[in-house]
Parts: structure tokens; sequence; C-alpha cells
């Protein structure tokens, strides 16, 4: 019976001396594990969740930043049966009142018993919890069991090699207060399904595959794509820390050239980030050639995105056919669709008016306005999709309507969270809240009907800045909006807050420098517009709510987007 | 002498990096741990400060530790020229 477990001891015994990630930092050699080596971190951290009197199935948070640690803790927890989950750690624009008072949510549903952290992080843990909640264990990265006999990794004894399939396995958080509680709970048969289709689909091949990548592993296309499978399927894995990547984008292309890296999974900014922001210096010698796949996924894919990215590095190898699209989510485990690698993915152009008006995606009409969708390709083999209408019917194709999945590799439930689970489930279909339309089998996705802000490839829920803007003195009570607004030049949604104030105008700019501040220290998000307006701006529904878009039709209308 | 760097630059975060070009950005306030300037943007700056000073800011400095304000920015650049 194969569950991680299993396929970890597997690989332990048979390719011990296989690499299994390269683990790279700024300003430092690069840092090899093998097979042997991850089990045996791997194993340490089970010993001590053992020690500790862990039992199976319990939830560990780990709250680690970019390195072994992550990797060994993450891995043990495997090995020991329980089941990790992986937070983001602070960063320096997030204000640690927030972080904490997050955290408390998170495990307030989770229900973690045991958070591992660094020993200078433990106060910032400690001030999260409350008098009586499930946290029984901080153990610190500075307080494991002894290495011992490392060199014999006692498999009978761990606890992880009794789970059965269906155990959950570990959970995936979204960011954001909203994100944070709504946890993905993913059972190994879950996750195996998923790889063994993922990777027939991409073709994956052991032998000469080698997956680069800087996403943090805290979101699904990092998470799946970039850390289990690999790990999992025993291919090799180059891994930067998206801190790094952020500040020296080079290192990816550079990575890439030095390890003769196949594939990576980069969200849609991403190549506009890397085309606008690389010195040729930085490029020296750099082959690309062998790159065989560069998957845009996680974000709305824009085709302009590909062109700028291969403008720039196509004279370093790069392979147009390179370029490809997959549409995922961390209910599915990870891909739902995938483009089809031997091919370019279709370029679908369409009359935006009757786009716009009647949600169909038809025919150019000579002399009007286009636009241009980028297929996200077929349904995996064990994935179906439907695209279906407010009453749950299959709409006709080049029909614009929700996308719904069913597979055999979904979510097992939200963790803890009947109520969410059951109202994202119909009849055995997951509804994505996307939009999208199907032509010849392939899916391309065209908007959300949830509202839901995706910057950067982080999804951010606009209630959670509404409510943050909503706490800036001088905002009239309940009256704020947030939505995105795609940024062309970036390759994403751009952030934008308004608030309705009963302040004089001069007092305005402040409040609304006072609004970004507080928002961004709050959420770690960038706020590019902020407009203060006078009361009754804001549309709102008959039934009270604030209805972002049609507020957002009223901004663009506003400074003559529309 | 640093008011000669950081006006510059200061014109630079508010109209490329913020798109505000009327916004004040005062010498001393943290333009980092505020999260004025997210990561997206440091290296816009970098590369700014590389064009325009002829100082090299490695990408392992782009953090709060090594500069946060304007005059820190300032200070880096002249120590280097």
């Amino acid at each position: 019976m194969n569950t991680l477990p299993h396929l970890l001891q597997n690989a332990y015994q048979t390719v011990p001396d296989k690499t299994s990630i390269i683990l790279q930092f700024a300003g430092q050699k690069d840092k090899t594990i093998n097979y042997r080596d991850l089990i045996h971190g791997a194993n340490r951290y089970a010993q001590t969740y053992a020690n500790k009197g862990i039992k199976r199935g319990e939830v560990i948070i780990l709250i680690l930043q970019h390195g072994e640690d992550l990797i060994y803790s993450f891995w043990g927890a495997i090995l020991h049966g329980a089941i990790p989950s992986i937070m983001p750690f602070l960063t320096e624009k997030l204000a640690p009142e927030k972080y904490r008072a997050d955290l408390a949510s998170l495990i307030s549903i989770t229900k973690p018993t045991t958070i591992l952290t660094y020993p200078e992080f433990e106060n910032e843990i400690r001030g999260a919890l409350v008098e009586g909640d499930s946290v029984k264990n901080i153990i610190l990265t500075s307080t494991l069991a002894e290495d011992g006999e490392l060199s014999k990794v006692d498999f009978d004894s761990l606890q992880g090699m009794n789970s059965s399939q269906q155990d959950i396995v570990v959970l995936q958080h979204s960011s954001g207060t909203t994100g944070l509680q709504k946890g993905v709970a993913l059972s190994h048969r879950a996750i195996l399904n998923q790889l063994n289709s993922y990777s027939e689909t991409i073709q994956l091949n052991k032998e000469n595959d080698v997956i680069v990548s800087w996403l943090p592993l805290y979101h699904d296309m990092g998470f799946i794509a970039c850390f289990i499978m690999p790990v999992i399927l025993q291919i090799p894995l180059v891994l930067m820390s998206p801190f790094d990547w952020v500040r020296a984008p080079y290192k990816l292309l550079q990575s890439v050239s030095q390890y003769k890296g196949t594939l990576s999974w980069l969200p849609n900014f991403a190549f506009n980030f890397c085309a606008q922001k690389i010195r040729e210096r930085n490029l020296e010698n750099v082959n690309l050639s062998t790159w065989r796949a560069i998957i845009n996924c996680s974000e709305p894919v824009h085709v302009e995105s590909h062109n700028l990215f291969f403008e720039k590095f196509s004279s370093y190898g790069l392979n147009y056919s390179a370029l490809q699209t997959c549409y995922a989510m961390a209910e599915n485990v990870f891909a739902v669709t995938q483009s089809p690698l031997d091919k370019t993915p279709v370029i679908d152009e369409i009359d935006r008016e009757t786009f716009m008006t009647q949600r169909l995606a038809s025919a150019p009409i000579v002399g009007q306005a286009t636009m241009k969708m980028t297929s996200s390709g077929h349904p995996l083999s064990n994935v179906k999709i439907r695209v279906v209408d407010e009453s749950f019917k299959d709409v006709n194709e080049r029909v614009v309507g929700e996308i719904a999945v069913q597979s055999d590799c979904m979510l097992t439930e939200y963790f803890n969270r009947p109520d969410a689970t059951e109202s994202a489930i119909k009849d055995g279909w997951y509804l994505t809240g996307d939009y999208g339309y199907l032509v010849n089998g392939e899916l391309y996705v065209s908007g959300r009907k949830k509202d839901l802000i995706i910057v950067g490839g982080k999804n951010v829920y606009p209630q959670d800045l509404e409510s943050l803007a909503g706490a800036v003195t001088g905002v009239r009570k309940g009256r704020c909006v947030a939505f995105g607004m795609y940024d062309q030049e970036s390759g994403t949604e751009e952030v934008v807050i308004i608030a309705e104030s009963e302040s004089q105008e001069s007092d305005k700019e402040l409040i609304a420098d006072a609004i970004r501040k507080h928002v961004t220290k709050n959420s770690a998000v960038a706020v590019r517009h902020v407009k203060v307006v006078d009361e009754t701006w804001i549309l709102k529904t008959s039934s009270g709510k604030t209805a972002r878009s049609a507020n957002k039709e009223k901004f663009l209308k506003e400074i003559g987007i529309h | 002498m640093t008011r000669e760097i950081t006006t510059p630059i200061a014109k630079f975060i508010a109209e490329k990096i913020l798109k505000q070009p009327n916004k004040e950005i005062k010498s001393d306030e943290a333009l980092i741990s505020s999260g004025l300037i997210d990561s997206f943007s440091l290296m816009d700056l970098a590369l700014f400060v590389e064009d325009t000073f002829g100082v090299k800011i490695e990408d392992t400095e782009l953090n709060a530790d090594t500069f946060d304000s304007l005059n820190q920015l300032a200070g880096l650049i002249e120590s280097r020229k």
C-alpha cells in the first residue's frame, strides 16, 4: 500500500545517494541534500515529535524560513504520521500584532497541538496563545532529539508507516484572515492520484528532469509542484527562497543554466518581472535550452507576459514552446488542467463587446475590438470539469459559466469546517468560484465569481482589506471597498481601496496615506491606489452589501479606463 | 551633499515606485520596514541607484537592516563613491 512515508522509505532504500534537493541561499554555497540526508534529517524530527508525545493525526504548524529545518521538519511530520501545515514566516513589513492575531485565529480553527519554530521566534508564538487552546508543545529547532544512530532509520517504529491512504497527510492554508480559516485537508490518496496523473501529463522523467523553483512552500503551486512532487517522484529540485528571488530574479535563470533545469512553475507576474528587471550582465554564459516547460499558473495568464519573457531570453536558448499554462487549485491538490507540452497553448481571439455584454466568447468581428484568451489546456486524465450556469446546468461551448471540478484528488474537507466544506461542494462537484468557457475540450479561465484579488500569485480577500481600511480614523464605518485591477506592465492585479470620509478635502490625502500604511502593515499587501471620497460615493446592493464589481466599474470609468 | 543624493531618489520613489508624483518623502521616513516600498520594487531602487550614482547595492543588502530611510541610503551611497 502506497502512502507518502512508504515512498520515502523506498527512495531511502533504493536511491540514497540520489540528489533530492539543492538548497540555495543568497551569498552562500548551495547545499545538496540526497535522499539519505533527507530521511536522516526528517527522522530526527520524527523522533523529536515522538519524544514530545505527539500522536498520529495531530496537526503541527511549521513556522520556519527557507532552509533545511523547514524541509526536515515537514518530512519528519509525515514520517511520524502527524499533519504538517506550513505558515508564512513573519516578514518585516507585517505588523507583529497582526501576525499573532492571524496565528491565534488559525489555532482556534485548526487546533494544532504543536508549533515548531526558531528559539528567537518563541515569544511571538507565545503571544498568540490563549489559556485553554489546543497548543500543547512549542518545539524549538534548538531542542531536537539527539542525532543518535542516524545511520539506522527504523521505519517499523515510525508511526507514519501505519497511515492509510485515506488519512489526511497535510493541510494547506492560503493567506490572510479569511484564508487562514480554511485549511485544505489532503489525503495520501488525493496527493498520489494528483502526482500520478500530473506527472504523466507533463511526461515527468526521473532521469532527465530537474525542477527549479523560488516559490514559497505555503502556496499550492510551490508546495505541490515544486516540493512534494519532486521529493516523492525522485526528481531533483533546485530551491531558492522567494525573498532572495525577488531581490535577484536572475538567479532563477542562472540556476536553470547551472543545473540544466527542465521545469519551472511561475505566476504570470513573474514573467514580466524577469523580463523587466534582469540585466544582461547577470546572464553571461547562461544557457536556457534545457528548460522544456515554464508553466504559468496561479493567476490569470496573459500571453503578452509570455511574449515579453521570450523576447528577453530567446537569445539565451529559450524555446517559445517552453511557455505553457496550467489551471490549478489547492482543493484539487494542484493541477486541474494543463496545456499539452508538445505545442504552444492555443490563443482564442474573441470579440470583446460580445464577451463583456453577453458572456459569450465568439469570433472576432472585423473592425471591432478583440480580446486574446489563452487556453489553460485539457483536464488531467483523472479530472472532470464542467462549466455551469447559476442553476448548475451545463452551458454550451463558448458560453461563460462557473467552472466545477470533480476528480479522485480532491480535498477531504476544509479542516474542522464542515460548513465551508458543505457550501463548496455540490453533488460531488467542487465549485471553484472561477468563470471560464470550454472550446474543443480546452478550458479558458476568464474571471472570478468570488471576490478575490490575486496579487503576484497570492490570494487576497477584499473583505480583509476593507475591514483594515475601515479601522483607520476618519473613514466612515462600513464604507470601504477593495478590489483588484489588472496592470499590464506588472502582469498582475493591483489593489485599489476606496473609502468614504466626512473629512475636509485637505485631510483626504492624509487619510489615504494612513489607509495605505495600515493596510500594508496588517496584510503584507502593497496597496497601489487609495481613493478617499465623499460620503455616498460607494454603491451598495439593496441588501446593504458592498457591490465590489459595480464600484470597480465606477472607479475605472472615473479614471478613464472604461 | 546628502540632499543631492536624496532628492533624485525621493523623486524616483514617488514617481516610479509609488506612482504618486506629488508625494513628499521625508529623509528619515522608513521606506522598507513600513512597507512603503514593497519587495517587488526593491530591485528597481537598486538599479536606479546604480545607474544614477554608479554605486552597486548587492541583492543581499536590499533590506531594512542595511538601509531603511533616504538618509541611510545616501550614507551607503556616499561611503561607496
